[in-house]
């Protein structure tokens, strides 16, 4: 891999919440260090509170990180770079009192997108996740999975080369996160981003990635990172093949003793505190 | 086409209780007629209601009315502006860091729930028997459910939010435009529309205590001259008021809440 065909750089990024010593004090994060290839999926798998999104955030600018790096292309995030890196969150990070096409225009907006420009764009990015006869609807009217759908509209009118998506589906079900992947799939296949992206789920994690980054337990770091030599679009059959049961096998392999420590270490933190500091 | 039959099922409910509300109204009504054309209620206690109609049209053909209403609204537009405003804005200050939200909430909370009524003779003896002191009371009862709602409206807004637009760029200003703004006005409008309640009842029932004119004032006056269907007619004409204007914030809120 050559130096210019990586997009971000996460160098010995450490990161605690709390003043070492005070109830509040977690340690997210502990010397992690990726490389996040240009065009590349990256999912983002580990028990919970190991500090994935924790990681996220700190790419996304919008978490200063304790001790560490991360480079977008040359430049050190230090802020939110809304011209290189998009967002979508986990659900209803819509604005409820906007509409659809509201939303997406907002985010142009915030972005600097000129008045004529938006209106184009925005019909373009909701054609491409199919809600283009819901733009004047509320998000309130929608189901989750559209309203995720929606998100990612907003995410792709601001034209981007990353996207992070911290468990977008999370919380569908599992059929509508199975087609939102299919979907997802596709869709970024044709587009060439990079894309950073959370989950819980091993099996949308073999789905869609070209590389499972596997977290330990707190405080995260990166334990493992398995290749998904798969080409997208990626169709249902990989789902039921071989090879998908075999990458979600060693998948659940390397996660099932991290979450086994996750859970003995919050019993602990619980008995010692009476209280979990999730992050 | 369930929908609207749903619908007109609905309506058609609606418009049962909106009857069995006017029959009730018309009974109470009916009884008083009746208890006061053939019973042995005294007129002093409580005059017949065809006597207090007479008033009240004498009262409006007269428009003997517009002063005392001009006094009492006049003392509501000053609080109620007073209060919208300084509530509005100090609510947003203190929204804005969380210490202050945390030190300033609870004691406007405790304050609220002091009965503000018991200040009104401090100021009368502060602002005099006119305007000034009725205004002062309805700055005070009102002031403290806008501020409230405000710093809640304000300071409790989803934090994911304020993240993605962060995340898209937002500068400090269209972040306040276009997120926190939209996010808080349904409940800060909820705010004032309660303030604006509360303003009317305290101005209303301080005049009735002591002051020198507005509608409270006429009605305590005509009680103590014995004018017995007159006053009645001016308590119907306040509580017409006060139905109105009430109606006009509650559907102005709806309105607003709808966009």
């Amino acid at each position: 891999m050559e130096v210019s065909d990586v997009a971000i750089r996460v160098r010995n990024v450490s990161h605690q919440f709390g003043e070492e010593g005070s109830a509040q004090f977690v340690r997210a994060m502990l010397e992690t260090t990726l490389d996040i290839n240009r065009g590349e999926l990256l999912c983002l798998i580990g028990p919970s509170g190991c500090g994935k999104s924790t990681l996220l955030n700190v790419i996304g600018g919008l978490l200063t990180p304790t001790s560490g790096q991360v480079l977008v292309g040359d430049t050190e995030v230090r802020g939110p770079l809304p011209h290189e890196i998009a967002y979508v969150f986990q659900e209803n990070a819509l604005f409820p009192w906007s509409t659809v096409l509201e939303n997406v225009n907002l985010g142009m907006m915030f972005q600097g997108v000129p008045k004529v420009e938006r209106e184009l764009r925005a019909r373009t990015s909701l054609a491409a996740v199919g809600l283009s006869d819901f733009a004047n609807h509320y998000p309130g009217q929608l189901s989750g999975g559209m309203r995720q759908r929606a998100a990612l509209a907003r995410a792709l009118s601001l034209e981007t080369g990353i996207i992070l998506m911290d468990e977008p589906f999370g919380a569908l079900d599992e059929q509508t996160r199975m087609v939102l992947g299919e979907d997802l799939s596709v869709l970024l296949s044709r587009t060439g981003k990079t894309i950073v992206f959370v989950t819980h789920s091993l099996g949308e994690a073999v789905f869609l990635a070209d590389r499972v980054a596997v977290f330990s337990a707190r405080p995260g770091t990166i334990k493992e990172v398995i290749k998904i030599d798969e080409p997208h679009p990626r169709k249902p059959a990989f789902m039921t093949s071989e090879k998908f049961t075999d990458l979600r096998n060693t998948l659940f392999a390397l996660l099932h003793e991290e979450i086994r420590k996750a859970m003995e270490q919050s019993a602990a933190s619980d008995r010692a505190a009476g209280g979990d500091g999730n992050s | 086409m369930s929908t609207t039959s749903k619908s007109t099922k609905r309506d058609r409910s609606a418009l049962g209780s909106r009857l069995v509300q006017a029959a009730f109204i018309l009974s109470l009504v009916a009884l008083w007629y009746i208890g006061t054309t053939y019973g042995q209620i005294s007129p002093i206690l409580l005059p017949n209601p065809v006597r207090v109609y007479d008033e009240l049209v004498d009262v409006l053909a007269t428009l003997e009315f517009v002063s005392d209403l001009g006094v009492t609204l006049y003392e509501l537009a000053i609080a109620f502006s007073i209060s919208a405003i300084s509530g509005v804005v100090l609510g947003y200050l203190i929204s804005r860091s969380q210490y202050s939200i945390r030190v300033f909430e609870p004691l406007f909370a405790g304050v609220y729930s002091v009965p503000i009524i018991l200040f009104l003779p401090l100021y009368i003896l502060f602002f005099g028997l006119g305007p000034a002191s009725k205004i002062a009371l309805g700055v005070s009862t009102s002031f403290f459910p806008i501020i409230l709602n405000t710093i809640a409206g304000f300071g409790y807004v989803e934090r994911v939010y304020v993240l993605s637009a962060r995340s898209m760029g937002a500068s400090d200003y269209q972040l306040f435009r276009w997120v926190l703004l939209p996010a808080a006005f349904p409940i800060i409008l909820t705010g004032l529309r309660i303030g604006f309640t509360v303003a009317l009842l305290s101005i209303l029932g301080s005049e009735t205590i002591a002051s020198l004119a507005g509608l409270g004032h006429r009605i305590v006056h005509l009680g103590e001259g014995m004018d017995m269907a007159r006053m009645f007619a001016y308590i119907a004409f306040a509580v017409a008021i006060a139905l109105i204007l009430n109606t006009v914030t509650s559907s102005l809120e709806a309105r607003a809440r709808r966009r």
